[in-house]
């Protein structure tokens, strides 16, 4: 299509995204190529390199006093300026955007330094001088759940900062009425959907009056607005954000920026400038936000038909180091719809929020959606396969059923329309469910590991505001009065000259709807999409928001879009009026086409619109009595099913319930671990379609981060709680050639709850295709235990019976029975043997000797004995040209004379830090030859954890090899009875076989 | 993400080059393609006194192609060489390996010689010069010297070159009469850095036995190593042998352990590869002696 053309209907039309050619041409703006003040300086961030430790003085001096400088902000600067930014959950929390007197997850600001540019606010950076207390700390919820954990929040007495149970239907008796209970626990790990373009904005504070001013690519809620000025101290017109032209990529990352615009504000406030901070990339992986890892639970009790009576669930949500607006939301977005697609009414759930000593969480494509689903969804799986049911058939008989829409489901939800076997029929037969079956007989007969998953959900769109409210108790929220809502607002303009914007505060990113937008207005107003303007730059001081605007819950086409084609229709009848009357018939044969406000069934008699539009402007009085000048209509709209929670704590929780059916099919290689996706069929209903070609770049992105989840994808922390996947080489972003082709399928129920019979869609199979890939894979490995992601090494242990823990991993492993968790040291660890040729004895000697000891530790610039058993080294650290001077420590523990030593060793330097533990123990052979044992386990933290894990043991290998190599020259050289002539090192250490 | 200030130096002739290796020694860092260090600098992991940019250096950009040898200059982007009709008949495992060395944008602009000189564990470009038995050529202000590629790899990211001295040309044995190639690694996903990366020459008698094998293994220690495989020369070039020989050599080996496998993974790569690439050497063997 070429776009030019004039069809009947645009909207509905495959009609090609008007943004693309900005954005292929290189003409696309983007915050980063914005200079909207003059004298803008550049903002770099100190930010903690340790998970959890006390602050006890940041000297700033050096850093102050480098040339271009223009100041540095630290923590207790910023208490001095703004207030705590609220939460929704009410613990004795204060929530800075910077560390105060503790620091809680390694990225947390600890100093802004703000400079000419960020080359020297970067060098500035280094010379901070923070000094820590360092403090116990972990990544693990459940660790951190556990009574002796050390706590995040002292004030709150606990690391688990928010607790409630519901109830709905009544399912004890469901579970006591069951012939089959079906449990699994497991860990979901985290991850997100990292955003091409990062966080980027510039902050300027004026006085006389005082107003910040924020241009940003934040993409909503605008609710947020709210706790910024809470924070800031200003009334709201007094805080002005404007977004960027274009936003490259968000997928919900982009919200959690709101923390930083509040720092960065307050810089520019105590600085007296404007300050731009661009993140980089090394923050965004560590420190910017991502969904929740959770540690979650669920139990199904079924009938031996396989009807689905009850549910409970057990969620524990790994939050982060603070509960980041607007958390707890991500455990709560799918509460109402805690049925899923199923007619079930006895659910009950138990959700726990814990802090731990990793980066906040916040929204992430699919919100709170992939875990809920890994639980039903997984459970579904495993109830058919213990009462050898088809999966499919499970679902096919637990169903809502297509003539019980509306449906009410049991914690509030509202499901407007649906035929979710009609969808699921459809995936089978795309699938070709039969042969699959048949193709699985016949690859398992061979030997081979072949799998089918699947997963239904339903795809809650449109937020109603109000569910995040459910964190507090009925009585809670009736003290705190109504929230309820989830307000679209659009605006359409006709210009004198008779062209059209429409204007949303929709922030996109990337998303298309400038598209969708033109096609809704072209269809109105008679016109083609070419000539509708669309603007979705958001101006809080201009545009017509409200705190639901932005970007996020599928939002656009549940209720955005309803906003749209009202002010759109507003603006229709109006034009139809005027035309009528100069046209003398009545406004109800008025019809808008191609251009032209014509009488429908006599096309010669009509007047352009543009006539129609130039004379609001240019002749008001000639207008209709009483009406109003100009063509500006601006439409507000609450979807009317969006109440405030009942003291029964149900909540219609969003506008639109859109549906996905997921197949996979998978085959593991058992000898590599390799998982092939057989088929991946994925059907859809988005009630009407607007844009099919929108709406197919949305299903192959939501599978892709879906996939991602699946196989690749995971911020790994170790046990200190020191994150280890803090670049790409390391973070195993999806890209396009990893992504399968899809078979995508269609199956729309139009929706009463929006004017075009659309439902919101974009989360997907971000939801459900981890589900689909785990179940698939537990079917092929003949196993519920499968954790994701599903990675090589992992597989191809499952496949082969092998025990495997991720090094650098700290996870513990959660078991199927009672929660156990099974203790797991993490980190690098290693063990090996030397023989030496000499007796014990000398070996001890030397061994403890500080004179060998410093000739011995590689790269020891300088020993020293502090006690007896005590020794303190400075010694530098380095391959090729990473090379690092490190403050080392070294206690010697429960000595047993010339037998072993435990060593307990610390070092930290500008390329981060380490920790460590290793035993030595000597065994006589004979007279002249002693066997060392050693085995040690480290943490390493900091920047070298950070950006280069996968160094880490090499180089820890490397380090005790020459440490071994030493000490033998050092041996051989006090030694004369050295068997020099093959010495164990030479053989052991020289080349390997040419 | 931000370097450090650094002085940067564009010289245009080696003359200058080597005059600012004489000043800077090991204060400066030679960039070329810049794909890792470039990485290193923006992190602050490296922080030179000098960048010496050898970018205008047009005598390293060459593919010669001699009676028993190529030669590279250390400027050869990665997808001239294989794009070169010279590498793809004369070094063909260089040319099956090099799809594999990051990915194509990546390959517009890296090079085959700081591949090697940054000597990442897991890299393509190192194991091929490994397996093949190839020349470092490197010079330095007074001096130049030839350093066998088994010689010059000595650990994670470290070389035998001297902090005064860059690479300025690479030497590759041409194929032979009777001889296989085969490449194949395994990574999360493809262009990152193989888990594991095997490379295999096998030279096969008439008879169909072996007469001379090099199976080279990226990924799995802290440098491109070549297994000794000495004990199987006179044996059949069969899959069974093919199996045996990778079993033998993941019994040897001494795997590194990261985020994405442990050791026994590493092995199992070794198992696993290393029969599929020996097997398809021999049959790529097999059809060369066919031919001749």
């Amino acid at each position: 299509m070429s776009g030019k053309e004039t069809i009947e209907r645009w909207v509905g039309a495959r009609y090609p995204r008007k943004e693309d050619a900005a954005l292929l041409t290189g003409n696309a703006r983007f915050i980063d190529d914005m200079e909207p003040v003059a004298g803008i300086r550049h903002a770099a961030i100190l930010r903690s390199e340790h998970p959890h430790a006390r602050i006890i003085s940041i000297d700033t001096s050096k850093a102050e006093a480098l040339p271009g400088v223009r100041g540095i902000i630290t923590g207790a600067d910023i208490a001095q300026t703004i207030a705590p930014i609220p939460s929704a959950v009410r613990v004795p929390i204060k929530f800075y955007p910077i560390a105060i007197d503790k620091v809680r997850y390694v990225g947390e600001p600890v100093a802004v330094v703000v400079a000419e540019n960020r080359y020297i606010a970067e060098d500035a950076v280094e010379l901070i001088e923070p000094v820590y207390e360092e403090l116990p700390a972990t990544a693990d919820p459940e660790t951190a759940m556990a009574e002796n954990a050390s706590l995040l929040h002292d004030d709150v007495g606990s690391n688990i900062v928010h607790h409630r149970t519901f109830r709905y239907g009544d399912p004890e008796t469901a579970f006591e009425r069951a012939d089959k209970i079906v449990r699994l626990s497991w860990r979901y790990p985290r991850y997100a959907s990292t955003p091409m373009e990062t966080y980027g904005l510039v902050a300027n504070f004026e006085s006389q009056p005082d107003r910040y001013t924020i241009w940003s690519n934040f993409q909503g809620p605008f609710i947020l607005h709210a706790l910024m000025t809470g924070a800031l101290g200003v009334p709201g017109n007094r805080l002005r954000l404007i977004t960027s032209p274009h936003s490259g990529g968000s997928f919900g990352i982009k919200q959690a920026m709101f923390p930083y615009m509040v720092l960065l504000a307050a810089s520019s406030r105590i600085l007296g400038c404007p300050v731009k901070w661009i993140e980089d990339r090394l923050e965004h992986l560590t420190a910017s936000s991502s969904a929740a890892d959770r540690a979650d639970g669920v139990e199904a009790a079924f009938a031996s038909d396989g009807e689905l009576l009850g549910l409970k669930f057990d969620n524990i949500v790994n939050v982060g180091a603070f509960v980041r607006a607007p958390e707890p939301a991500s455990v709560y977005r799918m509460h109402s719809a805690s049925n899923g697609c199923y007619s079930v009414r006895n659910i009950a759930v138990e959700n726990r929020l814990v802090v731990t000593n990793t980066t906040p969480i916040g929204l992430n494509r699919g919100y709170g959606g992939p875990q809920f689903y890994y639980a039903l969804e997984r459970v579904m799986d495993a109830g058919a396969k213990e009462l050898s049911i088809d999966p499919a058939e499970i679902r096919r008989r637990n169903f809502i059923r297509a003539e019980e829409f509306p449906y009410k489901a049991p914690a509030g939800a509202t499901y407007d329309a649906g035929d979710y076997e009609a969808g699921l029929e459809q995936a089978l037969e795309l699938a070709e469910y039969e042969d699959l079956k048949l193709a699985r007989e016949q690859a398992r007969a061979n030997g081979k590991l072949f799998g089918i998953g699947m997963a239904a959900g339903v795809e809650p769109s449109g937020s109603n505001m109000a569910y995040v409210t459910l964190a507090q108790t009925p009585e809670e929220r009736a003290k705190a009065g109504g929230r309820s809502g989830g307000l679209g607002t659009a605006t359409v303009s006709v210009d004198p000259s008779g062209s059209v914007t429409a204007k949303t505060v929709s922030t996109p990113a990337g998303q298309g709807h400038q598209t969708v937008a033109a096609q809704v207005v072209a269809d109105a107003l008679g016109m083609r999409p070419d000539q509708i303007d669309v603007i979705t730059e958001v101006d809080t001081l201009t545009s017509a928001w409200s705190l639901a605007s932005g970007n996020y819950a599928n939002r656009f086409s549940a209720v955005v879009i309803g906003a749209i084609a009202d002010a759109a229709e507003k603006v229709a009848k109006k034009i139809k009026l005027i035309a009528a009357e100069n046209l003398e018939v009545a406004p109800e044969d008025i019809e808008l086409v191609g251009g032209n406000a014509q009488v429908v069934g006599v096309p010669e008699k009509a007047l352009p619109v543009r006539r129609v539009a130039a004379q609001t402007h240019w002749h008001p009085a000639g207008l209709p009595k009483a009406m109003e000048p100009g063509l500006f209509e601006t439409t507000i709209m609450n979807p009317e099913m969006l109440d405030a929670p009942d003291d029964q704590d149900r909540v219609g929780s969003a506008v639109t319930f859109g549906y996905v059916f997921d197949l996979a099919a998978i085959e593991i290689d058992r000898e590599t671990g390799e998982i092939e996706i057989k088929k991946y069929v994925s059907v859809h209903d988005v009630g009407n379609v607007l844009n099919e070609i929108v709406v197919e770049g949305q299903i192959y992105g939501g599978f892709a981060h879906g996939l991602a989840g699946a196989l690749l994808e995971e911020f790994v922390y170790d046990a200190g709680a020191n994150p280890q996947a803090g670049t790409f080489a390391d973070y195993l972003c999806i890209t396009a050639p990893e992504v399968p082709e899809l078979t995508i399928g269609h199956f729309n129920t139009p929706s009463p709850h929006n004017a075009l019979g659309a439902k919101g869609m974009g989360d997907g199979s971000s939801m459900l295709a981890p589900t689909a890939i785990a179940n698939a894979a537990a079917d092929a490995l003949g196993t519920f235990d499968v954790e994701l992601p599903l990675t090589l090494n992992k597989n191809w242990a499952a496949a082969n019976g092998l025990p495997y823990q991720r090094a650098g991993a700290a996870k513990a492993k959660v078991g199927d029975g009672p929660r156990e968790a099974l203790a797991s040291k993490g980190g690098l660890n290693g063990e090996g043997s030397v023989e030496l040729s000499a007796s014990p004895a000398d070996v001890w000697k030397l061994l403890l000797d500080p004179e060998t000891l410093a000739a011995v530790v590689p790269g020891c610039d300088k020993l020293t004995q502090v006690s007896e058993d005590s020794f303190t080294a400075e010694v530098t650290i380095g391959v090729a040209g990473i090379k690092g001077v490190y403050n080392a420590r070294i206690d010697l523990r429960d000595k047993v004379e010339g037998e072993s030593v435990r060593l307990i060793g610390k070092a930290s330097g500008a390329l981060g830090f380490g920790q460590g533990e290793g035993s030595v123990v000597l065994e006589r052979i004979d007279d002249n030859c002693t066997r060392i044992s050693y085995n040690y386990n480290a943490n390493v933290g900091g920047k070298v954890a950070t950006v280069g894990q996968r160094m880490l043991g090499t180089v820890t290998k490397l380090l005790i090899s020459q440490f071994f190599r030493g000490f033998d020259r050092r041996l051989k050289s006090g030694n004369a009875n050295d068997k020099s002539s093959g010495s164990i090192f030479r053989r052991l250490f020289a080349r390997r076989a040419r | 993400m931000k370097p450090v200030a650094f002085e940067y130096c564009r010289p245009d002739t080696m003359e200058e080059t080597m005059e600012l290796l004489a000043e800077f020694g090991s204060d400066a860092s030679i960039i070329s393609g810049g794909l890792s260090l470039g990485a290193m600098l923006n992190m602050r992991l490296v922080r030179p006194v000098a960048l010496i940019d050898i970018n205008h250096l047009s005598e390293l950009a060459d593919i010669e192609i001699g009676d028993a040898n190529a030669t590279t200059g250390a400027l050869v982007r990665q997808a001239t060489a294989m794009n070169s009709p010279g590498v793809v008949s004369g070094v063909p495992l260089l040319a099956k390996a090099l799809p594999w060395t990051g990915h194509y944008q990546t390959r517009s602009r890296g090079t085959l010689g700081g591949s090697v000189a940054h000597a990442d564990p897991s890299a393509e470009i190192p194991l091929i010069l490994v397996t093949l038995g190839g020349v470092v050529k490197l010079q330095s202000p007074g001096a130049a010297r030839d350093v066998p590629a088994r010689e010059f790899f000595h650990g994670l990211l470290t070389t035998d070159r001297r902090a005064d001295e860059m690479i300025t040309e690479l030497t590759w044995p041409l194929r032979r009469d009777n001889t296989g190639y085969a490449f194949e690694e395994l990574a999360q996903r493809h262009g990152d850095f193989a888990i594991t990366a095997v490379a295999a020459e096998v030279v096969v008698a008439n008879d169909g036995d072996i007469i001379d094998l090099s199976l080279g293994l990226g990924g799995v220690e802290d440098r491109p190593i070549v297994a000794n495989t000495s004990a199987f020369l006179g044996k059949p070039a069969t899959e069974e042998t093919a199996r045996e020989i990778a079993e033998m050599v993941a019994e040897t080996i001494d795997p590194m352990i990261d985020l994405q496998a442990n050791a026994d993974y590493r092995r199992q790569l070794v198992r696993v590869l290393g029969a599929r690439v020996l097997s398809a050497a021999f049959v790529d063997a097999t059809a060369a002696t066919e031919v001749a």
